[in-house]
């Protein structure tokens, strides 16, 4: 039996960061025109270096210029980082689903979660929906919205039919939830289809042509509603032993769970309003990992972190080269192998009773 | 003698149903209160109530302040839980759940602010490393777990399981342990071993144990005190021989159990 420590140690950070950087560089040189390394590494340089002289100098920024600079600075490099971000916050908003409820079939996509942000989303745009003080983000809050009222909803329904949330109600309840919201969306986007983009962006998920905005937008959400959820590692611990139990061992157990509901609604909201619903990637990561790390969520969720920003890379590598110069939605690729792990937690699940 | 928990007019009501009503006991320092009588009497209801796992109408004390006005984790500091069961569905090591016993203890996510709060209170925290090892040791070596420490939970049979959580609740150093049917998964060499090493446990002052079990001979060998619950009522209270006469028995579970243990007791005598 394999003992765990408590914490990763800094060298084992290190190794995680650099095999995210080493994937990350690999996708960014990657796609329908190759870029070498030495290449791409020294155009990121010069752009950063171009940026930030232009910040202290107060002057116009001077970015290099060319085909392959336009390529890798407009295109790749904010769309890869988009992805790495995305695949990181839906990794950590799967890991914590999971201790939270658990239940490692617990999942944005499998609770329907995704689905109700999605529909957030559509009907924000469908509908003209903006908030006079953030006259951008009105998709993104509502996606947030929804995609908290979905899970309130989801959960109030487990938990009076069942309370002890086995895996059947939560998947049953999920599957159902899905399919509703799924139609309502078609029916918003049938209304609006001028407006709202194709229902497959919304389903299949997309992180095609998305920019430096998106990526910030990503990034501020994985550092507020991951640095909650980070803080919460002991207490998702105790909720990942048993709700009841948690309350016995001192866990605020109606506070810490709302707060955690409304971190995860954050996440995936976010991420669903920035790329559409990009499945499993939730449930396939943090699955994956938690036979390396353990179940303790001290190390399984750096680790999700970590490797939630790889898979979805690889997968997004995938969706936009495998049938090359056709591309993908990369929530194909994500779905198919989501799936797969899918059937195989149900069913070890189902073998240990 | 000082009152650990005093519990009075407890009335619990899940949607329609009445489950307890009236009820009213106390438990001293030193004292163990066994909790009894037939299935869906409320037995496990009164405990949740101890606990604040479910809405009560009355007042329960603990050594006279509400347990409605403590944080959760005070609470937790006062009160140590062993519950009926305890499905588990993650591989957690036997060190880690019992380890999690200490998170009452520890200086939490604003240390800063609390310290203002824990010197006042007479029951803060020695938050210090050393102490929750110590705790955590000394738990598992009460339960006899530590040689499988470094086992996932998953592989355990039902009686180690329930040992650690016993350990984690130990380990949360708490005055009082409610413990729900703590022997129901054992066999009967550990239900003697968890009863005596319980029994140990109490023997430092400053604590009590309550505990619900079916079994009124365990009731009898070792509690100060039997109370006996009858279709959410008081039933009796007060001294294991006073409670635990044929006459109370009769009437409660409607058999005559005297009768019913003497036989069986007889069967064993003929054989050897």
């Amino acid at each position: 039996m394999r003992v765990h420590k408590e914490r990763f140690s800094a060298p084992e950070y290190l190794l995680f960061t650099a095999v995210t950087f080493g994937i990350f560089c690999f996708c960014v040189c990657t796609g329908s025109v190759s870029i070498p390394l030495k290449d791409t590494l020294s155009l990121i340089r010069d752009a950063v270096c171009g940026v930030i002289g232009s910040w202290i100098d107060h002057t116009e920024s001077v970015l290099p210029e060319g085909t392959t600079a336009s390529i890798l600075l407009a295109v790749r490099l904010p769309r890869v980082l988009c992805t790495a971000l995305t695949g990181a916050a839906l990794s950590l908003a799967g890991a914590a689903m999971q201790g939270l409820l658990k239940n490692p079939l617990a999942d944005g996509s499998t609770l329907g979660v995704s689905s109700g942000a999605a529909l957030g989303a559509v009907c924000a745009i469908a509908f003209g929906i903006t908030f006079p003080a953030l006259p951008f983000a009105g998709t993104m809050v509502t996606a947030v919205l929804f995609a908290f009222l979905s899970l309130l909803l989801i959960l109030g329904l487990a938990y009076r039919l069942d309370h002890s949330l086995s895996t059947d109600t939560i998947i049953l309840i999920g599957v159902v939830f899905s399919m509703f919201v799924s139609s309502l969306m078609s029916i918003v986007i049938t209304f609006a289809a001028d407006r709202v983009q194709h229902i497959t962006f919304w389903t299949m998920g997309s992180l095609q042509g998305k920019g430096y905005p998106d990526v910030l937008v990503l990034l501020g959400a994985l550092v507020f509603f991951g640095g909650v959820i980070f803080l919460h590692s002991r207490e998702l611990n105790a909720f990942a032993m048993g709700e009841e139990n948690a309350g016995h061992i001192g866990v605020n157990v109606r506070r810490v769970r709302l707060v955690l509901l409304i971190a995860v609604s954050g996440l995936i909201g976010v991420c669903v309003s920035v790329g559409g619903t990009i499945g499993f990637v939730g449930l396939v990561t943090p699955h994956m990992l938690r036979m390396l790390t353990g179940p303790n969520h001290r190390r399984l969720l750096p680790a999700s972190l970590f490797g939630g920003a790889c898979f979805l890379m690889l997968a997004d590598l995938a969706a936009r080269t495998l049938l090359n110069p056709r591309e993908l939605n990369v929530g194909i690729v994500t779905s198919l192998a989501g799936a797969v792990v899918f059937i195989l937690i149900f069913y070890r699940a189902r073998r240990r009773g | 003698m000082r009152e650990m928990l005093e519990v009075k007019a407890l009335s619990v009501r899940l949607g329609q149903k009445q489950i307890l009503e009236d009820l009213s006991f106390s438990v001293g320092e030193g004292e163990w209160l066994m909790i009894a009588g037939p299935n869906g009497a409320g037995k496990s209801t009164a405990v949740r109530a101890m606990t604040r796992g479910v809405d009560y109408k009355g007042t329960v004390l603990f050594q006279g302040q509400d347990i409605r006005r403590k944080k959760s984790v005070e609470l937790a500091r006062c009160i140590g839980v062993l519950a009926q069961s305890n499905p588990v569905s993650y591989s957690f090591s036997v060190e880690e759940v019992v380890s999690l016993g200490r998170y009452s203890h520890a200086p939490g996510l604003f240390p800063f602010f609390r310290r203002g709060t824990a010197e006042q209170k007479p029951d803060a925290p020695e938050a210090s490393q050393n102490s929750d090892r110590d705790m955590v040791e000394y738990a598992l070596e009460l339960t006899g777990m530590t040689r499988q420490r470094g086992q996932s939970v998953l592989t355990l049979s039902g009686g180690e399981l329930q040992r650690t959580f016993l350990a984690q609740a130990l380990a949360q150093d708490p005055r009082l342990l409610v413990l729900d049917e703590p022997t129901n998964h054992l066999d009967l060499l550990y239900q003697k071993q968890v009863f005596e090493l319980i029994g140990e446990w109490l023997k430092t002052p400053g604590r009590a144990v309550i505990s619900v079990t079916h079994d009124l001979s365990l009731a009898k060998a070792y509690g100060t005190g039997v109370l006996l619950l009858d279709h959410g009522r008081k039933a009796a209270l007060g001294k294991a021989e006073e409670v635990l006469t044929p006459q109370v028995l009769e009437r409660v579970y409607r058999m005559d159990v005297y009768g019913w243990m003497r036989k069986m007791l007889s069967q064993w005598a003929e054989e050897t």
